[in-house]
């Protein structure tokens, strides 16, 4: 974000007054859309934290207690559960989904025969609703019947219940987002291949290094922003994406799936209680708020150095 | 770019476009053949478009589109008219507290309305919009994503045209409409892609806030009809399910180009 203000040379042809009629327009133009981020941002994040000190009665009504909230928090199983499930689910989805976006994106950056038909393939599961998505892969994992378990069948293995075994029910997720995620990433680093000069890798083929050894010491350093900008950005997708649990499992089995704003939603909308929800929110708003400022950390850097 | 393919990356390419695509078609499969065929796969099985038939009957499908395509008009109207306002405010004024407003519009790209469900829901309560449309679209009116998109494009627009405008007579609102807008279109249409994209495919806030049929988009409608406890069969799953996504999955396949490039330049910061 450069900040050069480009209308600043005009100001002072104007008189005095011409500050102040500038302000008094720009807020009117930001009105709107200030209403509705404090309405629906700036508000619920100061209300969550209210809220995150209070406790819901049987009646529905709420009373403080201070840290109570955060006290139970910190005892209660699911909670821990959910957050080290949300761990292992960024862990298995962000660098193998990054890596096979590079791969993808090295491979439709080249004069390859069907070019056309590969960017297609890799990045429609994209534009796919995740709960569309999620029925879709439900069926590869119904036990006996599904593709899977047909597949296992083929080779005299019995059935297995997939989603139903707190071992597997995680990998199997896992598997089916990185699919979804994969073409998304692709798509940045495309964008980012096609904006390095191919001067670089010409000269490094003249010196005769090898291609494995023009990546490495090349193309990949000189994408590194890209992979910073991609991992941030799945990194946030990992709080926020759990359609597909209310579809195929529910959190289960035993909460073996359970992430932690699918556990904000079942606590406020299944269990009622929106005081602990919202206690709940306030550790995934502190984990936002985290990346929030290794990104701007990060983006302060490369606006200073490039 | 340069380079020959060695065959077995060729080879390893197309293989991963197989697998990254079998999910899609097995979904076509299942939906266009009788519920016998839904796992066996034999080149003679009969075609059908009964399981469509079927679907559209047992669930209002036709409200759930109905409901999607106001719900994403909506949005996206209200999403550029804001979003062009304080982008043009940000872009074109030099006033006291822009910086700190900015920040607080940015803030928004970190903690999306997705995460502040409880919160969110209180408001619309307090609205009185449960279960309507509006309260869908309400939390996402203002784009952070957009206000910042169409910022940086306004920033690029030469000062000249702008001074010319203003010569002539043109007011702030003229100018905006006279030489930005015109100037930002490949902006507006990357952004109006991916705007209905994702709200197309948007699920859990629309699942929290919508319970009956005059409300719920596609997407809840697909997930209501889908659960297990329904005992409806695969096969009308499927095609319920290829109904959902159809829409998209045809603009995607027809603007397949303008789709990709919109990503891209909607990730470049």
């Amino acid at each position: 974000m450069t900040d050069q203000a480009v209308t600043a040379p005009v100001a002072p042809r104007r008189p005095r007054s011409h500050a102040w009629w500038n302000a008094v327009n720009a807020w009117l133009l930001l009105l709107p859309a200030f209403v509705l981020l404090i309405a629906f941002t700036h508000y619920p994040i100061l209300a969550t934290i209210r809220h995150s000190f209070f406790l819901t009665r049987r009646n529905g009504t709420e009373v403080f207690v201070g840290s109570e909230s955060y006290q139970s928090m910190a005892a209660d199983p699911i909670f821990w559960k959910a957050l080290v499930n949300n761990f292992w689910f960024a862990l298995g989805t962000i660098p193998t989904s990054i890596t096979l976006a590079l791969l993808m994106a090295i491979w439709v950056n080249r004069n390859m025969r069907g070019r056309g038909f590969l960017r297609l393939a890799f990045f429609t599961p994209t534009v796919l609703p995740m709960i569309a998505v999620a029925n879709i892969w439900l069926f590869f994992y119904t036990p006996d019947y599904g593709l899977l378990d047909q597949l296992r069948g083929a080779f005299g293995l019995a059935g297995w219940n997939w989603l139903g075994d707190p071992s597997t029910v995680m990998g199997c997720l896992i598997v089916m987002v990185i699919w979804k995620e994969a073409g998304f990433f692709m798509i940045f680093y495309l964008a980012a291949l096609q904006q390095l000069s191919p001067d670089l890798e010409e000269a490094a083929a003249v010196e005769g290094a090898s291609r494995w050894y023009t990546f490495r010491r090349i193309t990949f350093p000189l994408l590194m922003p890209t992979t910073l900008f991609v991992a941030i950005n799945a990194v946030i997708n990992s709080f926020k994406l759990v359609d597909h649990l209310v579809i195929m499992t529910k959190g289960g089995p035993n909460n073996a799936s359970t992430l932690l704003l699918y556990y904000i939603y079942e606590v406020a909308f299944t269990f009622q209680d929106s005081a602990y929800a919202a206690t709940l929110t306030v550790v995934l708003l502190i984990l936002l708020s985290t990346v929030a400022l290794i990104k701007f950390g990060y983006l302060d850097r490369r606006i200073h150095y490039q | 770019m340069n380079g020959r393919t060695h065959p077995i990356e060729a080879i390893a390419a197309w293989l991963l476009a197989l697998l990254w695509l079998a999910p899609l078609v097995y979904a076509f499969w299942s939906a266009l053949h009788p519920a016998a065929y839904a796992t066996s796969f034999s080149l003679s099985a009969p075609w059908t478009l009964e399981n469509f038939a079927r679907a559209w009957q047992q669930a209002p499908f036709g409200r759930y589109y109905l409901n999607t395509i106001v719900l994403v008009v909506i949005i996206l109207i209200g999403q550029l008219v804001l979003s062009t306002l304080a982008a043009y405010a940000f872009a074109r004024f030099t006033f006291r507290g822009s910086g700190i407003a900015f920040a607080l519009v940015l803030l928004q790209l970190m903690i999306m309305p997705d995460v502040l469900i409880v919160e969110n829901y209180r408001m619309i309560g307090k609205l009185g919009l449960l279960d309507t449309i509006p309260a869908i679209a309400l939390p996402y009116l203002a784009s952070a994503f957009g206000i910042f998109l169409l910022r940086q494009t306004f920033k690029s627009v030469p000062q000249e045209l702008v001074e010319a405008a203003r010569v002539e007579g043109a007011g702030p609102l003229q100018i905006l409409w006279k030489v930005y807008v015109p100037l930002a279109r490949p902006t507006y249409v990357a952004f109006g892609l991916v705007s209905v994209s994702y709200h197309w495919n948007n699920f859990l806030w629309p699942l929290i806030v919508t319970n009956s049929v005059e409300s719920r988009p596609l997407t809840v409608g697909l997930a209501v009809f889908g659960a297990p406890e329904t005992g409806v069969d695969w096969s009308i799953i499927t095609a319920a399910t290829v109904m959902t996504m159809a829409p998209l999955l045809i603009a995607f396949l027809l603007f397949q180009r303008q789709f990709v490039q919109s990503f891209m330049r909607a990730g470049i910061r």
